[in-house]
């Protein structure tokens, strides 16, 4: 920040893409319906546990990527995206705390029972 | 009228103990003492102008620095009045109530309070110079950093005289920690203190990721970093992974205390077993985040008194890499004996295990760089000899408690302690004291007198090993940590001789302060800003620094580019073609980041004493600060002319440019 | 992390003359602060998951939710997100009137998913539901809130914005932070998409 001169102004707008609103809507409508399966299928008790489970997750991931890619246009920008490799390792950590809990979490409970 | 003040006063501050009022008496005192001294010499302008408001990355790393040696003096008091207790444990000098708090005090302060800051003035000062830059990415953000880690710190000490310390020990285990058994303020203050100071680190932590990936001088590609900044880069990756586990941990705590939520309550459905959990989430990456850029301060001073290039780059950088990864998966040895089963515990131990070779092979790098050099042995050098078989013997009882069927027998007890105290002076300490004496001359253009340094070098190491190796013996043996009194007498000489060692160390550290006062005194300028004959960029420069770092950035073709140039020019090759000067850009002070840190304090002295009508401004000071800055950061920078630089470069460098 | 030295290289030739874009570092900065917030969000998550059964006796979520109320707030956020990326096309191509209307709708969007939350508080407190019921209803309350909590802060700082380009049109400056601003509106709304189906979707099924 303390380190550049005027040069910017020739910067931002043209290097990245800002995506357009045909981007824009088509990122809306699939969100809509990632939203939509997975309350249709709750809402009915349509399915057992285990599947249930897993379209919450899938629907929800694929929606997250959706944000992702047509509204934070994660793919834009220079090269090394730090900003996709920073979220990766995120994600790495998030799953850890997660799942790393729910796993060392249960097994106490196992332990206390007995 | 009077009775009620009288009431309220003893409840508010802490009453009833000669050693407090003592404390109380020196704190006015030296406050005191301070105001006279700056209104004598008329110095308050100068204080805010060139410190308080400042948002220079190295004056911010002096400002770090000051605090931390502070600290560690605070800290240290706490631990010799521990060791007192423990050699003399019938004359009572502790009350066991006294000895929780100094216990957890000491914890505290030393992590939070003095490594934290001094690793973080080590990178504000280092980082920019070595990798060609003229400030950190965000200067504002790094004194709003700066000064919310201070008013958490006074935060957090102000618990001494006022309300009372927390005493659950350093992490706050609940249910200890919680209403239910812990009704004082004490853990107020615990969770507030280390909260804003932590809001302050994880700032920090994005500042130097952003710095190191985007303000490199040209050329200077990630693989030809210097290894100090890549092991903060390790560092703040860590960091940033790390502290929100805190934040919300600390965060799910006050929930409980302060609006009886059941997170981790006995009762209500709460399972303080997963604070454990959580707090170890953070707590095992943050050893690691202290630890790393103390492996960075060696891998400069071995390369540097060695006068060879660093051994095995690569394997150095893709170590670094992989401990901050793995740091991430072995938090569950900190709790072997909690009972998740034989499962959880031995993925975690074999993750602990794990973590231990790529530390081995750092320390082989280091040993390899030593061999066939041309070793001088100046004071930084001791410091990193001296680590070698401190960290090696800890790690190695590190890898024992890895075990975890045998850390059934070791966890908790004084193993552990002896094991954690040699990481982490052996390690850390000695890495930033390292890292201190080297760069000393780049913050102020003069050594630290070597005398004196040797004296305290040596004392510090004797009392060390005296201190810390009977109590892995006196740990074998079955005494458990976080006790004042024991009757077993076959432990009564090995603590009296830890105690020893204890007082050694303060002496050591006494020297020190020596050290510091002598050598303002008495010293040699520095003028070549090259004291050490040194490799990395940020000994290009005059020692201190100019506010601007380089005049001109220079082009980087190099890992050691400024070894390389000395080498050009000692071959008569043409040196560096530095272009032109330029007017340079620079970031202007800011009132706004120390009066948002006082609005941090005035809320979190309201949420300790359940003051809503005092946290309530605090908070709306904090938004007022935030929208002011908003609003005027577009302002808050301005250009030096080229006039001006080509004057304070002609002074500096003598006009041997 | 994963380090490409040959990306590196070509990375520093944009760079030729040492000069960095304050925007490009700016954005950057805060992308890693709201990767910081993942995973302050899935520190929460992880406790909500691992209390989520100890009701302390009490009615669980299952019992009490109102899904419809969710369910709006659901769709007021998500077109809310939608509405923050149509401002920032207007942005780009400078057309400030269509922005600042952009931005203001996505502001009562906002306004109103907060207004449904709030009432499903209530709603929630009424039926005895509160901070000190149990664990699952603390954890609730803490994870919930603290997303509610983000958007009212998105909505404060939205304004700040609006102000700012009001009174200094838009330049680099104004420009860099519309464009965080929209980052951390589609963050927000891409941690409502896992609460709705971790925290209202799993309780329910």
């Amino acid at each position: 920040m303390a380190d550049h001169n005027n040069s910017h102004n020739s910067h931002g707008g043209e290097r990245h893409e800002h995506g357009s609103v045909k981007s824009y809507v088509i990122g809306y409508i699939i969100s809509i319906v990632l939203t939509i399966i997975p309350l249709v299928v709750v809402m009915n008790d349509m399915m057992g546990r285990t599947a249930t489970i897993a379209v919450i997750m899938v629907t929800a991931t694929l929606q997250f990527l959706v944000q992702l890619v047509f509204f934070m246009h994660i793919r834009d920008g220079e090269q090394p995206r730090w900003n996709a490799i920073t979220l990766i390792f995120g994600i790495l950590i998030l799953l850890t705390i997660v799942v790393g809990s729910i796993w060392i979490m249960g097994n106490n409970q196992i332990g206390m029972k007995m | 009228m009077l009775e009620n003040i009288k009431e309220f006063a003893s409840e508010f501050f802490v009453t009833g103990d000669p050693l407090i009022y003592g404390a109380d008496a020196s704190i006015v005192l030296a406050t005191l003492g301070i105001v006279f001294v700056l209104t004598y010499f008329k110095k308050w302008g100068w204080l805010w102008r060139n410190w308080i408001t400042t948002v220079d990355h190295k004056k911010i790393g002096i400002m770090y620095i000051l605090a931390a040696i502070v600290m560690l003096f605070r800290g240290g008091v706490d631990a010799v009045m521990m060791r007192t207790q423990l050699a003399f444990p019938d004359l009572n000098f502790l009350e066991p109530e006294h000895y929780n708090q100094i216990f957890t005090t000491h914890g505290v302060v030393m992590i939070f309070f003095m490594a934290m800051p001094l690793m973080f003035g080590l990178f504000n000062i280092v980082v920019p110079l070595q990798i060609g830059a003229r400030d950190v990415a965000f200067p504002y953000l790094n004194s709003l950093s700066f000064w919310l880690f201070f008013a958490g710190a006074m935060l957090f000490n102000l618990s001494f005289v006022i309300g009372g310390s927390p005493d659950a020990g350093w992490l706050a285990y609940p249910p200890l920690s919680g209403s239910q058994f812990n009704p004082g303020v004490g853990q107020n203050f615990y969770i507030w203190g280390i909260q804003i100071s932590g809001i302050g680190s994880l700032a920090s932590g994005i500042n130097f990721i952003v710095t190191i990936l985007k303000m490199r001088a040209p050329g200077m590609t990630m693989m030809k970093m210097p290894m100090f900044t890549w092991s903060v880069f390790a560092a703040s990756t860590t960091i940033i992974f790390a502290f929100p586990i805190l934040t919300i941990t600390l965060l799910l705590l006050f929930m409980d205390r302060f609006f009886g939520a059941h997170f981790f309550t006995l009762d209500g459905g709460g399972n303080p077993m997963m604070y454990i959990n959580l707090i170890w989430m953070w707590g095992h990456p943050e050893v690691y985040i202290v630890v790393l850029p103390a492996f960075g301060v060696f891998s400069e001073t071995v390369a540097t008194f060695a006068r060879k290039r660093l051994f095995g780059y690569a394997s150095m950088v893709f170590a670094m890499v992989i401990i901050s990864i793995i740091s991430f998966f072995t938090w569950a040895h900190h709790f072997f004996t909690m009972g998740s089963g034989a499962n959880v515990n031995a993925f975690f131990a074999v993750t602990t295990m794990i973590i231990a070779i790529p530390t081995g092979v750092k320390i082989f790098n280091w040993l390899f760089t030593m061999y066939k050099g041309r070793i001088s042995f100046p004071t930084p050098m001791m410091w990193t000899i001296a680590f070698i078989p401190a960290f090696v013997v800890g790690g190695m009882t590190g890898v024992m408690l890895s075990v975890a069927p045998a850390d059934f027998q070791f966890h908790n007890s004084y193993f552990l302690i002896a094991h954690f105290h040699q990481v982490l002076i052996g390690g850390v300490v000695f890495g930033y004291f390292a890292g201190l004496y080297y760069w000393w001359p780049k913050m102020f253009g003069f050594k630290l007198n070597e005398y004196l340094g040797k004296w305290a070098f040596w004392l510090w190491n004797i009392g060390f090993y005296v201190c810390f190796m009977p109590q892995y013996l006196v740990g074998l043996d079955g005494m458990t940590r976080r006790i004042s009194i024991f009757s077993d007498p076959d432990w009564v000489g090995l603590n009296v001789i830890s105690t020893i060692g204890a007082y050694i160390m303060g002496l050591a550290f006494l020297f020190q302060v020596a050290q510091i006062g002598y050598s303002i005194f008495r010293h040699e300028k520095d003028t070549t800003g090259d004291i050490w004959d040194a490799r990395t960029l940020e000994w290009s420069m005059p020692s201190p620094a100019p506010e601007y770092n380089f005049a001109v950035i220079p082009q980087v073709h190099s890992r050691d580019e400024w070894w390389e140039e000395k080498e050009r020019r000692r071959r008569g090759e043409k040196p560096w073609q530095l272009g032109p000067i330029e007017p340079i850009h620079m970031p202007k002070n800011s009132a706004i980041p120390a009066i948002m840190a006082v609005c941090w304090f005035v809320l979190g002295f309201g949420l300790v004493f359940h003051w809503l009508w005092m946290a309530i401004p605090g908070l709306i000071g904090v938004f007022i600060c935030l929208y002011a800055r908003s609003f005027s950061a577009h302002k808050a920078e301005y250009y030096i002319p080229v006039e001006e630089i080509e004057r304070t470069e002609a002074t500096l460098r003598g006009g041997a440019v | 992390m994963a380090q490409s030295p040959a990306h590196g290289s070509d990375h520093h030739d944009h760079h030729a003359a040492g000069h960095h874009d304050p925007q490009d570092i700016k954005l950057l900065g805060f992308w890693i602060f709201l990767v910081t917030d993942v995973i302050l969000f899935s520190t929460l998550f992880a406790t909500f998951i691992v209390l989520r059964n100890n009701t302390n006796g009490f009615e669980g979520g299952a019992d009490l939710f109102n899904m419809t109320g969710v369910i709006a707030e659901t769709f007021l956020l998500l077109t809310s997100s939608f509405t923050s990326g149509l401002a920032v096309l207007a942005m780009h191509q400078n057309k400030v009137k269509p922005m600042i209307i952009w931005l203001v709708i996505t502001g009562l969007l906002g306004a109103g998913f907060l207004a449904l939350e709030l009432t499903e508080f209530v709603e929630l407190v009424h039926e005895g539901a509160t901070l000190q019921t149990s664990a699952f209803w603390s954890a609730f309350f803490t994870l919930v809130g603290t997303h509610g909590v983000h958007v009212t802060i998105g909505i404060g700082w939205m304004i700040s914005i609006i102000i700012q380009i009001v009174r200094r049109g838009l330049n680099d400056d104004t420009k860099g932070k519309v464009t965080v601003f929209s980052l951390y509106w589609h963050f927000l709304d891409a941690v409502w998409i896992f609460l709705l189906s971790i925290v209202y979707l799993m309780e329910v099924m």
